[in-house]
C-alpha cells in the first residue's frame, strides 16, 4: 500500500483511501482553506458514516425506553440494545453476555470497581489493613477513585514506579503486590507514554497472592484485539467514544462470579428483582450495575462501531498503527530538539506519541499546529505524575489511528519544523 | 495571534526574576500547568516593583513582560484600571477592536487582542494579572494594618 502524496511504502498499511470515505469529518477544512489533519484519536476518534447512521436509525424508528413497555417499539429498542451487549461480548470475547456492564465511560467503570470493593464483604472488601497497588503511568480516572477508596477506608495506596525509558518499573513487583494487596489496578496501554504494559507478569504475581485484577484497556479497545479470557484479570474498563463509538458510553467486563458476589454501586429503576419500603433485592448482572435508564442509543452506536471495527479486523488494524507508529517515531527523532517522552521504538506501543520540542511551551507547539490544520493534544494528558516523574511541565501528544496515514505523519514533521522556525 | 510583540516580550522577558517586596503569590492555572511566583513591592501608593518567576507558554510569559512593563513606576489606582482595561479586553472574545484610547493605556498590552478570540488562552494572558492583582491586595492590606 501506497500513500498518495509520499509514495512511500510501508507493510501492514490499510487501504486508508477507502476507510477515510466512511469518515466525513475527515474531509472537513479548518481555519478556512486547511485540509483537517486529525491527531488526537488518543483523546477521542471520528466517528464513521456507519455509526452515526445506526444512531439517527434508533432514534427515527425505534426509540422507546428499554426493558419496560409491552409495545412493539419497546421491543425493539430492546433488542438493540441488549443486541451491542451482544456485539461487545464477542468483540472481548467475554464467556457470558452477562459479564458486560455498559457504564457511561470507562471513569464510571473504573469508580464502580473501587467502590464495589469498598462496600464488598470478606474476602473482597477493601479495608485499612489491606493495599490497592496502581502505577505512576495511570490516567487520572485510574488514581483518584483509589486515592478516595483509600481515604475512606484507610487502605494503604502502592504504586509502580517508571523507567527512564517509559516503562514500568517491575523490579519491586515481590515488595509492592503482597498477601496484603486485594486489588492490582493498571492501565493496559498508556495515554500520555504509549507503552503497552507486560500484563502476564503482573497478573501472575496478583493471583499468587489472591488478589484481583482490573485492567485500563481505554487505549487498547480501539488498537488491539482485546481478549478479556487470555488477558486473565478480573475486571476490564474501557469507553466507546475512543474506538469510534459514541460519546457517553463505557463498558465494565467482570467475571461471573465476581459480579454475582459483589454489592450494587448506582441503586434505582432496573437494577431491583423486588423493591419494598424496608429493602429490595436485586436483579442479576449486569442489570444489577445499570441503575436506571442506560444509555440506550450509545449502546446501539457502539454496536454499530464494534461491527465495523470486526469487518475490517483488530489484527489488521494493529498491523497499520504499528506501521505508522514505527515511522512516526523514526520521522520524529529526525525533528531537532524533539524528544519522545516514553519508548522512543515502535516496539511494545501504541499509536499515542508525546514529545518536547525544545523549551518550546507545548501550547505553543499546539496552537502553531492547529494554524496549519493539524489537531494535537497538549498538556499533562490527565497523566500528571509522569509529567512530575520526568520533570516537564507538559506534553505534546500526537495519536494514531486505523484512518492516519503516513502522508498525515509528513505533515507533523513539517509543521513542526514551521514552529521551531516560529519560536526558534 | 502571535503578534511580533508577544515575541519579543516572550524571547526578551522584561523585569523578570523575584526581588524584595511586601507581598508574594503563587498563581497556576490547572488546564496547562502554567505556574507564576510574583512579587509587589510598593512605594507608599506607587508600585515600586513587580518581580516573578515563571514557567510557561509564550503568551502567558510576554504577558507577565507587559505587565512590569506597563505597570511599574504608576499609582495604584491607575494601574488598577489598566488591569481592569486588560481584563475586559482579554473577556471580549475577539469582539472589541482596540481605539486610540485603549491602546494609549495599555500600550503593547493590545497585541494580546487577538489571544481574547481563544478561550483555551485567555487564562494563559491573564495569569500574571490576576497574580499581580492578589498580591497587590495583600500588599495594600499588610501596609494598612500596620
Amino acid at each position: 500500500m501506497t500513500s498518495a502524496s509520499t509514495g512511500l511504502v510501508l507493510p501492514g498499511l490499510l487501504d486508508t483511501e477507502t476507510i477515510r470515505k466512511d469518515f466525513p469529518v475527515l474531509d472537513r477544512l479548518v481555519h478556512d482553506d486547511r485540509k483537517l489533519v486529525y491527531l488526537d484519536n488518543a483523546a477521542t476518534s471520528q466517528k464513521p458514516r456507519q455509526v452515526l447512521d445506526a444512531v439517527n436509525a434508533y432514534y427515527e424508528r425505534h426509540n422507546a425506553n428499554v426493558h419496560r413497555g409491552v409495545h412493539v417499539l419497546a421491543e425493539e429498542a430492546t433488542a438493540l440494545y441488549e443486541g451491542a451487549r451482544d456485539k461487545v461480548a464477542a468483540f472481548i470475547n467475554a464467556p457470558s453476555r452477562d459479564e458486560v456492564i455498559f457504564t457511561k465511560n470507562a471513569s464510571e467503570s473504573l469508580n464502580l470497581v473501587a467502590n464495589m470493593l469498598g462496600w464488598a464483604d470478606e474476602p473482597y472488601r477493601v479495608d485499612r489493613d489491606t493495599e490497592i497497588v496502581i502505577t505512576e503511568m495511570e490516567h487520572h480516572s485510574n488514581i483518584v477513585p483509589w486515592q478516595l477508596l483509600s481515604q475512606r477506608t484507610g487502605a494503604k495506596l502502592k504504586w509502580f514506579g517508571l523507567t527512564d525509558d517509559g516503562r514500568l518499573d517491575l523490579s519491586d513487583i515481590e515488595q509492592v503486590i503482597t498477601e496484603k494487596t486485594k486489588i492490582v489496578s493498571f492501565v493496559l496501554v498508556s495515554n500520555i507514554l504509549g507503552t503497552v504494559n507486560p500484563v502476564e507478569a503482573i497478573v501472575r504475581r496478583a493471583q499468587d497472592v489472591g488478589a484481583l485484577v482490573l485492567i485500563d484497556a481505554s487505549q487498547a479497545a480501539p488498537h488491539m484485539v482485546l481478549d478479556v479470557q487470555a488477558l486473565g484479570a478480573d475486571f476490564v474498563a474501557f469507553t466507546g467514544h475512543k474506538m469510534l463509538g459514541p460519546t457517553g458510553i463505557g463498558v465494565l467486563w467482570g467475571r461471573q462470579e465476581l459480579l454475582e458476589d459483589l454489592p450494587p454501586f448506582l441503586g434505582g429503576g432496573e437494577m431491583i428483582e423486588t423493591v419494598s419500603m424496608h429493602s429490595s433485592t436485586y436483579a442479576p448482572a449486569p442489570h444489577k450495575f445499570e441503575a436506571g435508564t442506560p444509555p440506550i442509543a450509545q449502546a446501539v452506536g457502539l454496536g454499530a462501531a464494534v461491527d465495523y471495527l470486526t469487518a475490517i479486523g483488530m489484527e489488521n488494524i494493529a498491523a497499520h498503527e504499528h506501521a505508522i507508529t514505527e515511522y512516526a517515531v523514526r520521522r520524529l527523532l529526525e525533528v531537532p530538539t524533539l524528544q519522545i517522552v516514553g519508548p522512543a521504538t515502535g516496539e511494545d506501543r501504541g499509536a499515542a506519541i508525546s514529545f518536547t520540542l525544545g523549551d518550546i511551551h507545548p501550547h505553543d507547539v499546539g496552537q502553531v499546529l492547529d494554524e496549519q490544520g493539524i489537531a494535537v493534544r497538549v498538556g499533562h494528558h490527565c497523566a500528571r505524575p509522569v509529567c512530575l516523574r520526568y520533570g516537564i511541565p507538559a506534553t505534546t501528544r500526537a495519536s494514531f489511528y486505523l484512518y492516519s496515514t503516513p502522508a498525515e505523519v509528513d505533515a507533523l514533521v513539517e509543521g513542526l519544523e514551521q514552529v521551531r522556525n516560529f519560536f526558534g | 495571534m502571535y503578534q511580533d510583540v508577544i515575541l519579543d516580550h516572550y524571547k526578551h522577558p522584561h523585569g523578570r526574576g523575584l526581588r524584595d517586596g511586601q507581598a508574594e503569590v503563587h498563581h497556576v492555572n490547572p488546564t496547562c500547568g502554567d505556574e507564576i511566583t510574583l512579587r509587589v513591592r510598593m512605594d507608599g501608593t506607587v508600585i515600586g516593583d513587580v518581580s516573578y518567576k515563571s514557567q510557561g507558554c509564550s503568551i502567558s510569559q510576554a504577558s507577565a513582560s507587559v505587565l512590569n512593563d506597563l505597570l511599574v513606576g504608576k499609582d495604584v489606582g491607575e494601574a488598577q484600571k489598566i488591569q481592569e482595561t486588560f481584563l475586559e479586553l482579554m473577556q471580549s472574545k475577539g469582539q472589541i477592536e482596540p481605539d486610540d484610547a485603549m491602546e494609549e493605556v495599555l500600550e503593547d498590552a493590545v497585541a494580546f487582542a487577538g489571544v481574547s478570540k481563544y478561550p483555551a488562552r485567555v487564562k494563559c494572558a491573564l495569569l500574571s494579572w490576576m497574580a499581580w492583582k492578589d498580591a497587590t491586595a495583600q500588599a495594600l492590606s499588610g501596609a494598612a494594618g500596620k
